[in-house]
């Protein structure tokens, strides 16, 4: 029995969740009083492996092999099988990536388990593990429980847990190479090098004040009130998802996993509800305000300053308040 | 080409949210509910597919007797027809669960293309679409944004993390799971509201598919987050509110 931590990495670059994953089956395999293993796949990975190995664990397993080296979601899930029957671990964890959202799921399916996703908190009383994750995106917890014999897959949601709080081993752990069976043959997905869509002009990470718009905003000429709020402050114009995906606003004022991850030193939030695909994108902003009717929006949970209401009237208010303010 | 699209109803976007009786679910009584924002899109591209392609748009929909009006849109907006697997309980399901009971589904249609979207905005696991895939022997793809049906498979764009893509290959048939966003959606028409009352709506129950699976994942206990951060709120009228904010905004936190 151990807690296994399933470590991402692409083109030899770590995901830089990977290490809270570890930290967080660190903390997790003490609790249970289990060793920690971390599986690293991929093909030439010892760098990568060797890496890993200096941190607190029992063993890191290279999962190594030529039809290994981009990701598929068949190769890797057929890859996780193998070693997962082999090493038998007890909890499995992974980094709530794209990637992992892609396999993961059919992982679990192999083993009659369910992967307990975008978890944000675990407990264990007396070994009975307990799993956090959010319901109706962030406006609801749920605590989760997991029977059944195979082993517990959960995917950690990006910030749940700290990456500083990694302990570094006393000697290097053993470097296992595992190397699975798979054939060209299994890997129906054929992936192609990714791209991006365009060169972004506008490059958010560099501005000082943010003030960005959400739905509700409700519609595109609405976007203006916005605007000039933006003006007042002297601050880039960003969106939720949402409002790019409308075509309201360009895709490269997009904040969040899919857009733009930036850190001002004030970020406004108007009418965005605080989903964490928003919150990974702007929570590392110095000061954070939010504007939204509900009392209850996640966004709230990050926000340093707020203001409960309809910002229809407090947008136009904070934009001659901003004014007189500079003077 | 067969196009099956699974699709599923939730509470309308910004309902009050209370935990129910048993505190494991929601009280969903007295809200509104509408079609997952994810499945809309999912259904807008097999509808543009199917425009493409010729052949048939299969709606798939678990939920109770009130899902019936969610599918009737879907209908409305061009699906061909639609099979409910009706029933009560459902919320009791874990991913796996839900899955083998459309996948059951899916078996008798022996669609070419399933799609569904990335995830719900109730439960929000994001796992449907792939675990359908894996029990039906397909392969699949996630959080795609565009499909193109090739000759031998389909083509699919498929969003990475900030702001890149990739386009990925594979054979027919597959599941796809469709990202909000990916194209504009359409409105029904009169005619099609119309047309939508004669459409076929098979209906299924979880015993003629298996009986419900038991749950391996549930959900103990769901609850209002309890707030961790100290956030300064101001009240009152928006202009007195907005005041107190621009004056801390310069004086605490120096940034403007
Ligand atoms: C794989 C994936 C990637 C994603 N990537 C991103 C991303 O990069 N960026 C991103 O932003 N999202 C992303 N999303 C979407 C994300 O999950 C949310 O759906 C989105 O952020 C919601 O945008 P929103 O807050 O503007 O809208 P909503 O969630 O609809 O929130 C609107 C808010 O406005 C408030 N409101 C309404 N009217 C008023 C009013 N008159 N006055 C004041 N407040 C009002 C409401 O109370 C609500 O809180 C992604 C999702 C997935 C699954």
């Amino acid at each position: 029995m151990s807690v296994l931590a399933v470590l991402e990495q692409s083109g030899g670059q770590w995901h830089r969740t990977s290490w809270e994953t570890l930290a967080a089956s660190q903390q997790l395999a003490a609790a249970l009083g289990q060793p920690v293993e971390a599986a690293v796949i991929g093909t030439g990975i010892h760098v990568l492996a060797a890496e890993a190995s200096a941190r607190k664990l029992a063993k890191v397993w290279a999962i190594e092999h030529d039809l290994l080296d981009v990701y598929t979601a068949d190769g890797y899930t057929a890859a996780l099988e193998q070693l997962l029957r082999k090493a038998q671990p007890s909890l499995v964890l992974f980094p709530h990536t794209y990637q992992v959202r892609d396999f993961a799921p059919k992982l679990a399916t192999r083993f009659s388990q369910v992967l307990v996703s975008d978890v944000i908190a675990a407990r264990s009383d007396g070994g009975a593990l307990t799993l956090v994750r959010q319901y109706f995106q962030g406006k609801l917890n749920g605590d989760v429980k997991v029977t059944g014999d195979g082993p517990v897959f959960a995917s950690l949601q990006a910030g749940a847990w700290r990456a500083d709080a990694l302990e570094n081993g006393p000697t290097a752990a053993t470097v296992e190479t595992f190397v699975p069976e798979l054939s060209a043959a299994q890997i129906r997905q054929k992936p192609e090098p990714p791209f991006r869509e365009a060169a972004r002009a506008v490059d958010l990470t560099q501005a000082g004040i943010i003030v960005s718009v959400g739905r509700g905003i409700k519609e595109q000429a609405n976007i203006a009130v916005v605007e000039d709020l933006a003006r007042a402050l002297g601050a880039e114009l960003a969106a939720s998802r949402p409002i790019c995906d409308a075509g309201w606003l360009p895709m490269e004022r997009q904040v969040g996993s899919s857009g733009q991850t930036v850190a001002p030193k004030m970020y406004v939030a108007v009418g965005i509800s605080g989903a964490i695909q928003h919150l990974v994108g702007m929570k590392g902003a110095k000061t954070i305000v939010a504007i939204n009717k509900d009392p209850n929006a996640p966004i709230f949970e990050v926000a340093d300053y707020g203001i409960v209401g309809d910002l229809f009237e407090v947008v136009p208010a904070l934009a001659e308040a901003a004014r007189k303010a500079k003077g | 080409m067969k196009i099956l699209v699974a699709i599923k109803q939730v509470p309308l976007r910004d309902s009050p949210l209370h935990a129910n009786a048993a505190g494991k679910w929601i009280d969903d009584g007295g809200l509104s509910f509408e079609v997952n924002e994810p499945d809309a899109y999912a259904l807008e591209a097999g509808l543009q597919l199917k425009e493409q392609h010729g052949g048939e748009v299969v709606v798939l929909c678990a939920g109770p007797e009130r899902a019936g009006q969610t599918i009737r849109e879907a209908l409305a907006k061009g699906a061909d027809r639609a099979i409910h697997i009706a029933a009560d309980n459902l919320e009791a399901l874990d991913t796996l669960g839900s899955a083998k009971l459309l996948a059951a589904a899916a078996e008798t249609e022996k669609a070419d293309l399933i799609l569904t979207g990335l995830q719900s905005d109730d439960v929000g696991a994001g796992q449907t679409g792939v675990v359908m895939a894996e029990l039906l022997g397909m392969p699949h793809s996630t959080i795609i944004m565009h499909a193109e049906v090739k000759a031998g498979g389909i083509r699919v764009k498929r969003e990475l993390e900030n702001g890149w893509f990739q386009h990925i290959e594979m054979p027919l048939p597959a599941v796809l799971t469709i990202q909000s966003g990916s194209s504009k959606l359409r409105y029904a028409t009169l005619m099609g509201i119309k047309k939508a009352k004669t459409k076929e709506v098979r209906r299924l129950t979880p015993a003629e598919l298996g009986g419900l699976p038991a749950a391996v994942a549930s959900i103990e206990k769901i609850y209002t987050p309890r707030k961790n951060k100290q956030t300064q709120i101001f009240e009152g009228d928006a202009k007195t509110a907005a005041a107190q904010l621009i004056e801390k905004l310069k004086f605490e936190a120096r940034v403007i």
